[in-house]
């Protein structure tokens, strides 16, 4: 994820709190998802930006999962993300943000 | 009425290893560990593994990128691969660098005397040496090392010491620093070779081009006018273009598009006869994605700085058609969801002529090399871009679902572009476009580009636009 | 799922960008605090 990225959600995180947040990713491969994931519950693990060795501990998700998908008016989704979900790898992309969140859980 | 058609197409690659250091992502992380000079440096490839590199082949139209072959590519040499091909070359760094210097008119560029002699050597032997006139670059000589000293950055490193630098073309402006001019001439020096490639394989006169529009990615400019400048007169100049006037049309990664939407239309309106649209190399792009090839143990492929020239020009009974009927457009409203992109630049064209997704040959979109995203988990960008096209086909009930992989092998094809946005973004495949139209067996080629105007914060929009390319039936 | 939550989207150019995320997102009772879309091509 882009070092920029990584420090305005660092940002986002002090003025909101983790409480209440979640973030909602939109990556097109299982492996950018992964490392997104990754990057904003156990830390970015390229060591490229500032959420390097730093533990947000997020709950997040992916738009393709099929929950998220349930949580949001079926013709909506399908006119805003229908045909990427007919395009990406939708279970590969949900099972590497689900190990992310396992990944958290377990520690 | 006139008809536009497309005349002409070019395709250069200058060989730059060198310069990777000086490309944003490897300077960057350059600074902050010195160390990673060494290990760039340490996995350069040659100039005979570039030429013989299948892509490289592909993009100066010596073989059609579905002809390519399996991958990986990296690791073999294509079976008679030169480095002069159907519509360009690959130019090898020492004459890139004599290039750049003979586009520097303002004497930043200091050569050692050693590489300025073996450059213009080299430059007078070239097909393309009437253009440039190699025998200037006696007055490039200097010593970079006491430039270098002065506070020029160095611009090609030798073992024995530094061969080559740029000075900075002002003091305080930060338009005007050196790494930026470094941009900026690599960008005019490398989109003046496509250009002249493109007269010179088409037999045509300098002087019949009305107008250059230049469409490459850096923005020309001083510190009243940031990107205000322009490329396009600039390059006319360097390819004796003495007739022409020239102006930029900036549009991210999609200006191309654009560009030669304009250069069609001011043919069509009968203000000028002919108009040649122009993208040099992207500097800053070298080396984007080196950690990746690091990562993988493959050597930095990212060292080449891509070129395109093409012209439009009045009908000529032969060369393909440019359907101004049939533009395709992100509009404000269109929303940036991937199936209101696809439909505004895809669909809404189409349907406008009476046209379906199945009705065009061959897609040309972002054919950036997988080889050059994928390691650093970027993906193929272009193999994306075409199962969104075939889903859309699907929803459109034109295909069935189990088609899609035939769509995509049928309808488009590997990437082999250089990840420099805008030369990747349908106008590498300009040349193959032509010929395809003309002696192959293509009716109608879509040309689209989309670009991320969000990326400059002004606007959360994204952008596109496309084209189809139509065979001339005379 | 997303009612009252505080939302985090980080779409992208080559997958599902932010706004067509949060156009998705916008009636399930959650609030967008940040929108990115990466670029890596």
């Amino acid at each position: 994820m882009d070092p920029h990225t990584q420090q305005t959600i660092l940002d986002a995180v002090q003025q909101h709190g983790k409480e209440n947040l979640i973030v909602m990713l939109g990556t097109p491969s299982p492996e950018a998802a992964a490392i997104a994931a990754e990057t904003v519950t156990t830390g970015d693990p390229t060591y490229a930006g500032p959420l390097a060795e730093t533990r947000l501990g997020l709950t997040v998700y992916h738009i393709l999962e099929e929950q998220v998908r349930a949580a949001i008016d079926p013709e909506l989704y399908d006119q805003q993300v229908g045909l990427m979900a007919d395009t990406l790898d939708g279970p590969a992309i949900a099972a590497a943000v689900a190990q992310a969140r396992a990944a958290l859980a377990s520690e | 009425m006139a008809k536009p058609v497309l005349i002409a197409a070019a395709a250069a690659l200058a060989h730059a290893p060198g310069l990777i250091a000086l490309g944003s992502k490897p300077a960057r992380e350059i600074a902050r560990d010195p160390s990673v000079a060494a290990r760039i440096h340490a996995n350069l490839r040659g100039f005979d593994a570039a030429v013989g590199y299948a892509p490289n082949q592909a993009f100066i139209g010596s073989v059609h990128p579905r002809a390519m072959g399996p991958r990986p590519h990296f690791n073999r040499i294509l079976d008679g691969g030169q480095r002069f091909g159907p519509d360009g070359e690959i130019m090898p760094e020492t004459e890139f660098l004599g290039l750049m210097a003979l586009a520097d008119q303002f004497k930043l560029i200091r050569l050692s005397p050693q590489l300025a002699q073996s450059s213009a050597e080299a430059l007078m032997r070239h097909p393309l040496h009437d253009f440039f006139d190699p025998g200037k670059l006696r007055s490039a000589i200097g010593d970079p090392q006491v430039e270098v000293s002065r506070g020029a950055i160095p611009l090609h490193v030798t073992d024995t010491g530094i061969a080559g630098s740029l000075a900075a073309g002002h003091h305080e402006d930060t338009n005007l620093m050196a790494h930026v001019l470094a941009e900026n001439l690599a960008c005019k020096a490398s989109g003046a070779l496509a250009l002249a490639h493109l007269l010179k394989l088409h037999d045509l006169d300098p002087a019949s081009i009305d107008y250059v529009i230049g469409c490459s990615e850096e923005a020309v400019g001083d510190r009243y006018q940031r990107g205000g400048g322009n490329l396009g007169k600039a390059i006319a100049e360097m390819a004796g273009c003495v007739e022409a006037s020239g102006a930029d049309v900036k549009n991210f990664c999609a200006a191309p598009v654009p560009a030669i939407v304009i250069a069609a239309s001011l043919v069509a309106a009968g203000v000028f006869r002919r108009v040649a649209v122009v993208g040099g190399g992207s500097l800053p792009k070298l080396g984007m994605k080196f950690e990746g090839h690091l990562k993988n143990s493959m050597p930095i492929l990212e060292d080449s700085l891509g070129a395109v020239a093409a012209l439009i020009g009045e009908d000529d009974g032969r060369s393909p058609v440019i359907r101004l009927d049939a533009i395709g457009r992100h509009r404000v409203k269109s929303g940036s969801s991937a199936e209101a992109i696809m439909d505004a630049l895809v669909t809404a064209p189409l349907d406008q002529i009476g046209l379906k997704i199945t009705s065009i040959d061959d897609y040309a979109t972002e054919l950036h090399n997988p080889e050059l995203t994928e390691p650093q988990g970027s993906g193929n960008v272009p193999e994306r871009n075409y199962r969104m096209l075939a889903a859309m086909a699907v929803r459109q009930k034109l295909i069935a679902r189990e088609e899609i992989g035939r769509f995509v092998a049928d309808h488009g094809m590997p990437g082999f572009a250089p990840t420099q946005g805008h030369v990747a973004s349908a106008f590498c495949y300009l040349a193959h476009a032509r010929r395809g139209l003309t002696d192959g067996g293509a009716d109608r080629i879509m040309m689209m580009a989309k670009g991320s105007l969000f990326l400059g914060m002004m606007t959360g929009q994204s952008d596109g636009m496309s084209f189809i390319l139509e065979r001339n039936r005379g | 799922m997303f009612a009252g939550k505080k939302i985090i989207v980080i779409g992208e150019r080559d997958g599902v960008a932010s706004p067509a995320i949060a156009a998705c997102l916008a009636a399930t009772g959650c609030e967008v605090v940040l929108m990115a879309t990466e670029c890596f091509v």
